[in-house]
């Protein structure tokens, strides 16, 4: 019998690229547990038809691209931008908007670029930065949440999906929209006025990204991704948001806390900032695209033209990451510390 | 407690070292056939210094180092040598190298063999020369000459010197049972590495997983300068960069030796070894090696005669076949897989791991790189492993350099941890090997160019040279035309030529050159040399005949005609010195510038003649000439045909004859013409 010939390590460790994604998939289940307590099935629903048509969009790309199925739907990346597109697009949306979503990021964001690890923007993000300039009326309106308006049952849910000149939706502002469209109140009076503004940064917003950071947690417990980018990220919003908080007056941006559980910014920082693909490889470069996501992300929020920015903010920094992969090079062992050396 | 210091990155792989350290280490005995490649170590293979039938003592050498860099080998028992062939041997690529083959005897007779009293008395080149002589090279895996790292340049303050005993590859335990079990040798041989390069401390590195070591180490050490250090276990902290670093602290950089930051790092392998061949005076011919994995039943370390081939040991060991599909030299993370279990064990052989599909199973197909980036947490050198993938993989090797891909250590961390199981180390590998390639041939390349520049550039000179002198020429003939034209004289003028030319001849003269002098000198040395050939000829006749000898004949010919070129030379210089006399005469003193004088008044007188000839005397006279230079050639013509001359020579005097009649009949009717006229 012929003996094996290749080439070491003979080993392995136990992590595989499925399981990574499987965990991704995993640890998102808090936060959509929250969201559909506070929303209705709509995300759910979103989530599950996002689900069945990325499997399709996949495999209709990989059998266009002559590569075996299996093996490549198999590490669930395209399960994972489903289920992040589906969490990000408002509950009830229509049929046709995920779809044209998904082929975006499947089609267009992925596949385009050479399938898996070869995209250089965030497959999902794209998706719904498509949808978000396409159809602004659909992208823009939010359920009102659970105790302000009405719930839909499952039912209705899937109506408004399949069927959505029958259903007409119970919207409202978000509260993010709510700060961007105020221009005489103080934040005081603006929670005192808005119901759906909660304790902290939102009915429904505050404990969604509060398990979306439980979420990440446990990713990070996991070793699926440092801490650099979510913390610098994080971090960035934060300072910006106490450093133009104007003690809640008029023209305040809103507190740090509120900018840091109300919208994606949660969502954001654990599950789409930590991309691998498109964002920054090295630790310090991670640290670097993180708080530059967070600053846009404060920026645009506050000074332009949308509520919410995480997408354009990712979407922007995706662009940078080489460049900032180009400065941020660790030190080899036994090399000069940068700088220091001729070399 | 000692200060250690992390480094970064690194992993913890499953130990699986408990399996084979159980047992003690076991005699492997002397099998029927040693094989020993002339190559177990870095650098040049060392030189076959016996015959095949040739009888060998045990620890006699039978190969000689090449070079500096290489080793000697040594019989490792007594016998005949069978062979001195190529055979197969444990090497990544599977090739076949040069190897000595000896047929054991099994009597394991040693040649006479001494260690040193006292090492201490001894001089460090002696010392040194000591272990070159025994074989030694680094037993931990790459096989680098010990003397020749021990030699560090005397101005080299030593520090440290580390003995390593982290073996932080899976499965292997060769150090870690040959520190339980013979820690004084270890203890002694980092004494005399100690002696040899003069350290402020000596550290033995233990990773904190070999507690019975630690506490082995620690007794023989009791008392001497020998210090035991641990540290928790992490792979790869056994890379002698990465421990220099737990230790000290300090980096080796890049491209340097750890000399440069003051440490001399050493196997505690090489140690024993290096102690055995001071205090015994026994060369390298045997080491520990482990074997292990699910594939042999008992598991364990034998002390191995170098040579002894795989499968002995592994029979040994209790190998069963059915159950090992690949067969790894070394350990699990930087080990190279065999193609035979017949291959020999050699210098750096530390494991023999028969692992079953279960326990290492065949890598699966890799996937997309995600860029994840857990590659670059495991990193130990700080590299970003999925740049130097993406890299090496695109063929971007300025990039992968310039994002150090030679600092990789090839430690195969970023593939252990790699979610999608590409095999990383495998680019790195192939992308050095590119790499090397591609500076190899540019270095030929850019050899090449500077030699067709240089080429190029001496042809432009040359092209130059020979423009400017054409661009002379032709001015010196402008020069000419003009003076003719000046002369009212457009056509050339031989008289004037020859004015020229004896004007010239006078100038030439005037300013030193003597050129008829030097033609007489020449003369003079011909005759000299010919009458000097001619005596040898003579005396090399003579001698020929005393001799009797059968060239007599040839040689006298060889005096005749020698005699004749001498008698030809002689004239030619009697000639010449009475031509030159003859010249001369008229003149009144006799230097040769009145000669030339002489010469341009005749030429001018000539040129007078010639004005006051009417234009049918010069036809008439230019037709007497012709014809006598016809008359000429045609009795030279003539004398060749009759002297049988050869065909060549023949036909080119035909054609002159031809040539010049027809001039003769050109001239005759211009003479006719210009008489009628």
């Amino acid at each position: 019998m012929a003996l094996m010939r290749i080439t070491s390590p003979h080993t392995h460790g136990p992590m595989s690229t499925s399981r990574v994604m499987q965990n991704v998939l995993l640890a998102t289940v808090p936060g959509v547990i929250v969201l559909t307590h506070f929303f209705g099935f709509g995300t759910l629903v979103n989530i599950i038809w996002a689900s069945i048509l990325a499997i399709a969009f996949e495999a209709l790309a990989l059998s266009l691209r002559k590569r075996p199925l299996g093996f490549y739907l198999g590490d669930y990346s395209a399960v994972v931008t489903a289920v992040l597109l589906g969490i990000a697009l408002p509950p009830y949306s229509p049929w046709w908007l995920i779809a044209v979503g998904i082929a975006s990021a499947i089609l267009m964001a992925k596949h385009l670029y050479g399938g898996l690890g070869y995209n250089p923007f965030n497959p999902a993000m794209v998706g719904y930065v498509v949808l978000l300039i396409s159809f602004p009326v659909q992208m823009t309106s939010w359920a009102a949440p659970r105790g302000v308006g009405e719930l839909p049952g499952l039912m209705e849910a899937l109506q408004a999906c399949f069927t959505p000149t029958n259903f007409d939706a119970v919207t409202m502002a978000t509260p993010l929209d709510v700060l961007k469209q105020n221009n005489s109140l103080l934040i005081e009076d603006l929670w005192q006025q808005n119901v759906q503004f909660g304790r902290w940064a939102g009915i429904g917003w505050e404990w969604a990204s509060l398990a979306f950071l439980a979420g990440g947690l446990w990713l990070l417990y996991q070793r699926v991704f440092t801490w650099h980018a979510p913390v610098a990220m994080l971090g960035a919003v934060a300072l910006m948001a106490a450093l133009f908080y104007d003690g809640g007056s008029s023209a305040s941006g809103g507190s740090p806390l509120f900018h840091l559980l109300s919208g994606a910014t949660m969502f954001g920082a654990f599950f789409i900032v930590t991309d691998p693909v498109s964002s920054a490889v090295s630790t310090r470069g991670r640290l670097v695209y993180g708080a530059l996501i967070g600053l846009l992300v404060y920026l645009i929020r506050v000074y332009g033209n949308y509520p919410d920015a995480v997408a354009f903010a990712v979407l922007i920094m995706n662009f940078a990451a080489p460049f900032i992969d180009q400065y941020t090079q660790p030190r080899t062992y036994g090399h000069a510390k940068r700088g220091d050396a001729n070399e | 407690m000692r200060q250690v210091y992390g480094f970064h990155g690194g992993i913890h792989p499953p130990e699986n070292k408990h399996q084979s350290v159980a047992a003690p280490i076991a005699d492997a005995g002397i099998p029927d056939a040693l094989v020993l490649p002339l190559s177990q170590h870095i650098g040049a293979p060392a030189i076959p210094a016996v015959e095949v039938g040739q009888h060998v003592l045990k620890g006699q050498v039978i190969a000689e180092p090449a070079g500096v860099v290489s080793v000697p080998l040594h019989a490792p028992t007594s016998g005949t040598i069978s062979a001195i062939e190529d055979r197969q041997i444990a090497h990544p690529s599977g090739h076949t190298a040069r190897c000595i083959v000896i047929a054991t005897d099994g009597k394991d007779e040693w040649i006479n063999h001494q260690g040193l009293e006292d090492y201490e008395a001894a001089d460090r080149s002696e010392l040194l020369s000591i272990i070159r002589s025994a074989g030694i090279a680094g037993m931990g895996g790459a096989g680098f000459p010990t003397a020749v790292k021990l030699a560090v340049k005397p101005e080299t303050h030593i520090e440290t010197l580390i003995i390593n005993g982290t073996e932080c590859e899976p499965y292997i335990t060769a150090d870690d049972i040959l520190m339980r079990e013979r820690a004084e040798k270890i203890v002694e041989g980092a004494e005399i590495l100690a002696h040899l390069v003069q350290p402020d401390e000596i550290l033995i590195g233990v990773e904190d997983n070999k507690p019975e070591s630690i506490v082995a180490l620690q007794a023989a050490a009791e008392g001497t300068a020998v210090e035991i250090v641990t540290f928790p276990t992490k792979y790869p902290s056994g890379g002698e960069k990465q421990l220099i670093e737990i230790l000290t602290g300090k980096q080796v950089p890049s491209g340097d030796l750890p000399a440069a930051v003051g440490v001399v790092c050493q196997n505690v392998g090489s140690a024993v070894a290096v102690r055995d061949a001071i205090i015994e005076g026994k060369p390298l011919i045997s080491r520990v090696t482990t074997v292990t994995g699910e594939g042999v039943s008992e598991p364990r370390n034998y002390d191995v005669l170098l040579g002894s081939s795989m499968a002995h040991l592994l029979e040994l060991a209790g190998y069963q076949h059915e159950k090992n599909k690949r067969l790894i030299m070394g350990g699990p993370m930087m080990g190279f897989t065999v193609p035979d279990a017949h291959v020999p064990v050699v210098k750096t052989t530390n494991c023999i791991l028969a692992p079953t599909e279960a326990e290492l199973p065949t890598p699966p197909p890799a996937q997309a790189c995600i860029r994840c980036g857990m590659c670059a947490e495991a990193c130990p050198a700080s590299l970003l492993p999925q740049q130097l993938f993406w890299f090496s993989q695109g063929k971007e090797f300025e990039k992968a350099e310039q994002h150090n891909l030679f600092d990789c250590i090839e430690c195969g961390a970023c593939s252990f941890v790699c979610p999608s199981n590409i095999p990383l180390v495998q680019y790195y590998r192939a992308a050095k090997a590119e790499v090397i390639q591609i500076r190899k041939d540019t270095e030929k390349s850019e050899h090449s160019r500077i030699r067709f520049e240089a080429r190029q550039a001496r042809l432009e000179r040359e092209d130059a040279e020979k423009e400017a002198k054409r661009a002379a020429r032709k001015k010196a003939a402008e020069e000419k035309a003009r003076l003719a034209a000046e002369q009212g004289n457009a056509e050339e003028d031989p008289i004037q030529a020859a004015i020229d030319r004896a004007k010239a001849k006078k100038a030439a003269q005037a300013s030193g050159g003597d050129a008829s002098e030097s033609e007489q000198e020449k003369l003079e040395k011909a005759v000299a040399t010919t009458r000097k050939r001619l005596n040898t000829a003579t005396a090399k006749l003579d001698a020929a005949k005393q001799e009797g000898s059968d060239f007599i004949d040839a040689l006298q010919t060889g005096v005749d005609k020698t005699r004749a070129k001498l008698d030809a030379a002689e004239q030619a210089l009697h000639d010449y010195q009475q031509a030159n006399t003859a010249n001369e005469e008229p003149a009144e003193d006799q230097s040769s510038a009145n000669a030339a004088q002489v010469a341009i008044q005749k030429a001018m007188a000539a040129r007078a003649a010639e004005a006051d000839k009417s234009p049918a005397d010069k036809a008439r006279e230019a037709l007497q000439k012709l014809e006598a230079r016809l008359q000429k050639s045609e009795a030279r013509l003539a004398e060749g045909k009759a002297a049988g001359e050869e065909e060549k020579i023949i036909s080119a005097l035909e054609s002159t004859v031809e040539r010049l009649r027809e001039k003769v009949a050109k001239a005759q009717s211009q003479t006719q013409e210009t008489e009628a006229s």
